[in-house]
């Protein structure tokens, strides 16, 4: 187990309050001046070297990722957007992070702007989170007050501004292209990339684009030193991150541990164990809604950190781990999810657009047995034509939940949903099927 | 994607009174100059809380005149985001997260209450009008599940009897505490805190 003073995050429970003062005495804001005086390279270079891949679900290395920004600033200025707009089912480790810890994420966006140049930074912030809001309002408002942020930010000489910019309860803005389709003051649809934000992103201007928690764990790192942050975790996957367990535990909570912990510890461990014990678990989900579930015999002994995930056909996303026991309906579970994708597509893209639709549908059926069994197959189909097909990774994010379904529970719902189809000797049955083509396949029974 | 619906009932003008006209003038000033499209989103809010959390057409033409930009524009902003009422909802507007992590941990007992107590269907007001509740996505408060939304407070680690007394309270126009219902603190393990534990002493 982590220990405590490896945490980054000492207020995650507010024990201790989250006004400046706290904040000063958990040492944020202590030497910003000094860490921003050893120059751009010097805070890009550490990043690199900490290996931090970035929270928010895809897991890029941030330090490359900032080393995109044009190195001087031309006709265009450079914008930095922190993405605040956490809305995947089962995470709610940002939330705490804008309550209790707002000052660790003000510091890093200082020290992010100064990085790449950036005067001004906007905070997508869901627009549910109004209460978390005010609260970062406030703390965004002392460190004006103090001079930590403003004309001259912490006596750096780098002049930043941050605003808070409310979306309105839509999940696809929390791609980045479609929060910057927003903060314009449009629908949330995801633009194409290349050419990619980091270049032509806010008003087409170079724009850096980061979760809350990894632009809040920089400060920490650079404070610490690069060194202390990779010696954490595994190669590749270092540092620390908190996971949000939630689902059939006893204790679901958020809890900050090193990458690469087992994944049975952290419920076992913190969660308190699974409702009606480890034999009554039926699957998990890692990395909030959009990643393929696990088996029980996987998640015994696999280890959370991206690449050990990804070689078990799932990844690590968001860390919201959300676990699903046996007294639950599998397929109703994951028709749910289906469900949640159905609302929220954009609408952009087709596949994604009806696909989403056609998977809750059939998954509803098949969770009432109302399905036939060639209907297993045809909805593996059905996620295949959306996965990849997409501008945005959505349709990805709405496939493999269905995908994971089908790799572990194929018997199940090939036994719910066993009646043969009206149709025998027709190989291929196409999707949309026209009442006159069945009646005429009947006839010829 | 959703549907949304406006309302059948407009009223013919609208305004924001002065004090919003302030805070919409000042809410321009956070985007660059030539960029006051941005500001639509929050202007939308800022319609929503003066017409009693909701948006009338009116209003969209009135903030399309205010941005210089065309009413389609934020007609489509209107429709295209959940978060903006198109049609009259009630003073308290109970809004029950009933994805995944939540269902699985009973949300749909307290949609049954809602049904039973507020009404029948969705997006319907309370026979004594002050009231309406709806299902919607993942709030993101998971590890607080079951939760619901009431106006802007979250409610959260509910059991059936205690959401059945908010929302008796509500219905009686008293505005319950928000917060978790079973007295936990934030997001830690309940029972089984086993880390940061120098600063919950402290």
């Amino acid at each position: 187990m982590l220990e405590d003073k490896d945490r980054i995050f000492k207020n995650l429970y507010n024990d201790l309050g989250s006004s400046l003062d706290s904040a000063k005495s958990r040492g944020d804001w202590l030497n910003t001046k000094e860490i921003c005086a050893k120059g751009r390279d010097w805070i890009i270079e550490e990043v690199k070297k900490s290996e931090l891949r970035g929270r928010g679900g895809a897991g890029f290395p941030t330090g490359l990722k900032w080393s995109f920004a044009p190195k001087e600033v031309g006709a265009k200025p450079h914008y930095l957007v922190i993405n605040a707009d956490e809305s995947e089912p089962g995470t709610c480790k940002d939330r705490d992070i804008l309550r209790f810890e707002p000052h660790k994420l003000i510091e890093g966006c200082l020290i992010a702007s100064y990085a790449v140049n950036a005067h001004k930074c906007y905070i997508y912030l869901r627009g549910e989170y109004y209460n978390e809001g005010i609260k970062l309002q406030n703390a965004i408002d002392e460190a004006y007050k103090k001079n930590l942020i403003g004309k001259d930010s912490s006596g750096t000489g780098w002049e930043l501004d941050i605003y808070l910019h409310y979306g309105a309860g839509a999940y696809i803005c929390g791609e980045e292209t479609a929060l910057l389709e927003s903060i314009e003051g449009n629908k949330g649809q995801p633009r194409l990339k290349p050419p990619f934000p980091a270049l032509v992103g806010l008003y087409g201007c170079p724009t850096i684009i980061n979760n809350v928690e990894t632009i809040a764990v920089i400060p920490t790192i650079l404070r610490k030193g690069s060194k202390w942050f990779a010696s954490l975790g595994k190669p590749k996957n270092t540092g620390t991150k908190i996971f949000c367990i939630s689902g059939n535990v006893n204790s679901p909570c958020n809890v900050e541990e090193e990458m690469g912990t087992k994944l049975k510890d952290l419920i076992e461990k913190h969660a308190g164990g699974v409702v009606g014990g480890w034999e009554n678990l039926q699957a998990v989900i890692p990395g909030g809604s959009s990643m393929p579930m696990l088996s029980k015999e996987i998640s015994e002994n696999i280890t959370m950190d991206f690449d050990s995930l990804v070689e078990n056909n799932s990844g690590l996303g968001t860390a919201g781990i959300i676990v699903i026991n046996k007294d639950q309906d599998i397929i109703k579970c994951m028709a749910r999810i289906a469900r949640f994708y159905k609302h929220e597509s954009c609408g952009q893209c087709t596949p994604c657009r009806e696909g989403s639709g056609w998977m809750w549908r059939i998954l509803e059926r098949m969770a009432k047995g109302e399905a036939s069994k060639d209907e297993v197959n045809m909805l593996a189909d059905v996620t295949k034509q959306i996965e990849g097909h997409t501008i945005c990774a959505f349709g990805e994010g709405s496939a493999w939940p269905v995908q994971g379904l089908l790799r572990h529970f194929k018997k199940e719902i090939i036994e719910r949903n066993n009646f043969d189809p009206l149709v025998k000797n027709s190989k291929n049955i196409p999707y949309l099927i026209d009442q006159h083509i069945l009646e005429e396949d009947v006839k010829k029974c | 994607m959703s549907i949304k619906k406006v309302s059948k009932d407009q009223p013919d003008k609208f305004k924001f009174n002065n004090q919003n006209l302030n805070l919409a003038n000042k809410i321009i000033l956070n985007y660059p100059s030539g960029k006051k499209k941005s500001a639509v989103m929050a202007l939308l809010y800022i319609a929503q809380k003066q017409n009693d959390n909701w948006i009338p057409l009116a209003a969209m033409k009135y903030i399309a005149k205010f941005l210089d930009i065309s009413y389609i524009n934020v007609y489509e902003v209107a429709t295209f985001y959940s978060m903006y009422n198109l049609k009259p909802v009630g003073k308290y507007y109970v809004q029950i997260c009933t994805t995944t992590p939540c269902m699985i941990r009973g949300a749909y007992k307290l949609v049954d209450i809602c049904k039973k107590n507020i009404s029948e269907k969705e997006n319907e007001l309370s026979s004594n009008k002050n009231c309406s509740w709806t299902e919607v996505e993942c709030l993101g408060a998971c590890i607080s599940a079951p939760m619901a939304q009431i106006n802007d407070d979250y409610y959260e680690d509910l059991n059936m009897k205690q959401f059945e007394n908010i929302i008796k309270d509500i219905l009686k126009d008293k505005k319950p505490k928000p917060g978790s219902y079973r007295g936990r603190l934030n997001s830690e393990p309940e029972k089984n805190r086993k880390t940061l534990l120098e600063n919950k002493n402290a």
